[in-house]
């Protein structure tokens, strides 16, 4: 799980992780009849974690790409679905990628798109921070002109807390495609009974409307990516 | 095709061993600029600690009060606190603080490559400031009284007498610190300076090729500190008194 992704992993003011795939989490135990064991991860630690063996099961909003797919089983059908966008300063003058060649940019290290954003426009080294809150400290104090992460966490934030994003803009970024998020177990799991259960629970959950109805309940909203897959897999 | 660049290209293909530092241009020309970045922290620290540590021996050894004692407070606010929350306090508390300050609605005033810069200088120096002590102190009390009986001035005393047989009862213990002061750059991490564990975390993140760049980062490691206490033992024993400390 991840503890610093709202409104999918945060820390409740009691310091409980709560969030969407919290409840999801909590599902697969109940189904398993098993009790849950929450251990909170980083983007760039978390295939180590699943490889290493200190977790069965990696729900942590991680997109899906081919490194990735050959590092860890990556479980179909996948669950979710982000793009990418830029939390820029106003007057920045950032409006889009090609606006970024040489500028300070923050960014979260682990994320799949950095190599793309830091080769192809800031052309140069990305300051790629640990944790989202030293990445948004880093921007809020002007260490960073703007912050390249995923456009849903920019979109909620942004509406979660219009005060302190008042001096700051959403810029979608469309060149640089959706990719779809995936829950993963380890490589050799992937095709066994383990595996096998956890993409029965993801299809029921597509199917029974079940990720919809969490979607609605933590961000207040579906999004069309979620709503396309439970019409594909309804009548299955 | 250059045979290194080959037999890493065929390592990979056909074992999966993915050192692509080597084969990859992208990551071979970031792993370049953040092993060039730590050479470049390490010197200008190194060189900043050494400068503030002996200014430091010096004022502690002053005549007039307040200097001695704001030298002990600093020292000991250095020593006693982790270099990551200095590092931290620095780039995220005093930073913000000061451009607000100074410059308001401007720029940050100092990039993360200054505050890193700063923070292990003044960290590594509070260090260096007891080691010189140490070799103060082990100066013969009977050789700077000659120094004195000869007219030498305070300062010329401690240029001329103290000093030089200070650092060479310090060379030992200098070069601990300032191997320690090597590693600790990597610190700097964390406040995202490109230095060679942030790139090759950028890498791994990227090509999922972690135990080879860990693997990497220990021998690169092992090579930089190594050549710092080389130069160190060269420079300690060019300077060794005969008859003096052994």
């Amino acid at each position: 799980m991840k503890a610093d992704y709202p409104p999918r992993g945060m820390r409740d003011t009691s310091g409980q992780v709560v969030g969407m795939e919290i409840d999801m989490a909590r599902d697969v135990a109940r189904r398993l009849g098993v009790d849950l064991e929450l251990v909170t991860v980083l983007s760039s630690n978390r295939m180590q974690f699943l490889q290493q063996g200190r977790i069965d099961l990696m729900i942590a909003t991680m997109s899906v790409n081919d490194e990735r797919r050959a590092a860890v089983g990556v479980v179909e059908p996948l669950y979710y679905a982000s793009g990418v966008a830029i939390m820029a300063r106003n007057g920045s003058g950032i409006t889009g990628l090609r606006d970024l060649q040489g500028r300070r940019i923050c960014a979260l290290q682990g994320a799949y798109y950095n190599r793309e954003v830091a080769e192809k426009f800031v052309k140069g080294e990305l300051i790629a921070f640990k944790g989202v809150t030293e990445a948004e400290q880093a921007l809020l104090t002007g260490q960073c002109e703007g912050f390249v992460y995923d456009d849903v966490i920019h979109v909620y934030k942004k509406a979660a807390d219009p005060a302190k994003w008042a001096g700051y803009s959403v810029v979608l970024v469309p060149e640089i495609a959706p990719l779809p998020w995936g829950i993963a177990v380890r490589t050799e799991d992937r095709d066994g009974p383990w595996g096998r259960f956890m993409s029965e629970v993801i299809v029921d959950w597509h199917r029974s409307g079940t990720l919809l109805e969490l979607e609605r309940k933590w961000l207040g909203a579906n999004t069309p990516w979620l709503m396309a897959k439970h019409e594909e897999l309804k009548g299955r | 095709m250059d045979p290194f660049v080959e037999f890493f290209s065929w390592l990979a293909r056909e074992h999966g061993i993915r050192f692509t530092i080597v084969y990859d241009g992208f990551d071979r020309a970031r792993f370049l600029r953040g092993v060039r970045t730590t050479f470049e922290l390490s010197l200008v620290c190194i060189a900043a600690s050494l400068v503030i540590g002996v200014v430091g021996a010096m004022l502690q050894r002053s005549s007039f009060a307040p200097a001695r004692l704001l030298t002990q407070f600093y020292v000991q606010a250095f020593r006693n606190t982790p270099p990551l929350v200095q590092m931290y306090f620095f780039f995220f508390a005093l930073g913000p603080a000061l451009s607000a300050a100074l410059d308001p609605g401007g720029g940050p005033i100092l990039g993360s490559f200054a505050w890193a810069a700063v923070s292990l200088s003044l960290y590594a120096a509070a260090f260096n400031v007891e080691i010189f002590r140490a070799g103060i102190e082990a100066t013969p009390r009977t050789t700077i009284e000659a120094a004195e009986s000869l007219g030498f001035s305070p300062l010329r005393t401690f240029a001329h007498v103290i000093f030089p047989l200070a650092l060479r009862v310090s060379l030992p213990a200098l070069t601990n610190n300032l191997v320690n002061l090597v590693k600790t750059t990597t610190l700097a991490y964390a406040i995202a300076v490109p230095e060679t564990l942030f790139v090759s975390n950028q890498i791994w993140s990227d090509s999922i090729n972690v135990p080879e760049m860990m693997l990497t980062l220990l021998v690169f490691y092992n090579v930089i500190v190594g050549l710092l206490v080389a130069l160190m033992t060269r420079w300690e024993r060019r300077l060794r008194l005969p008859g003096y400390g052994r």
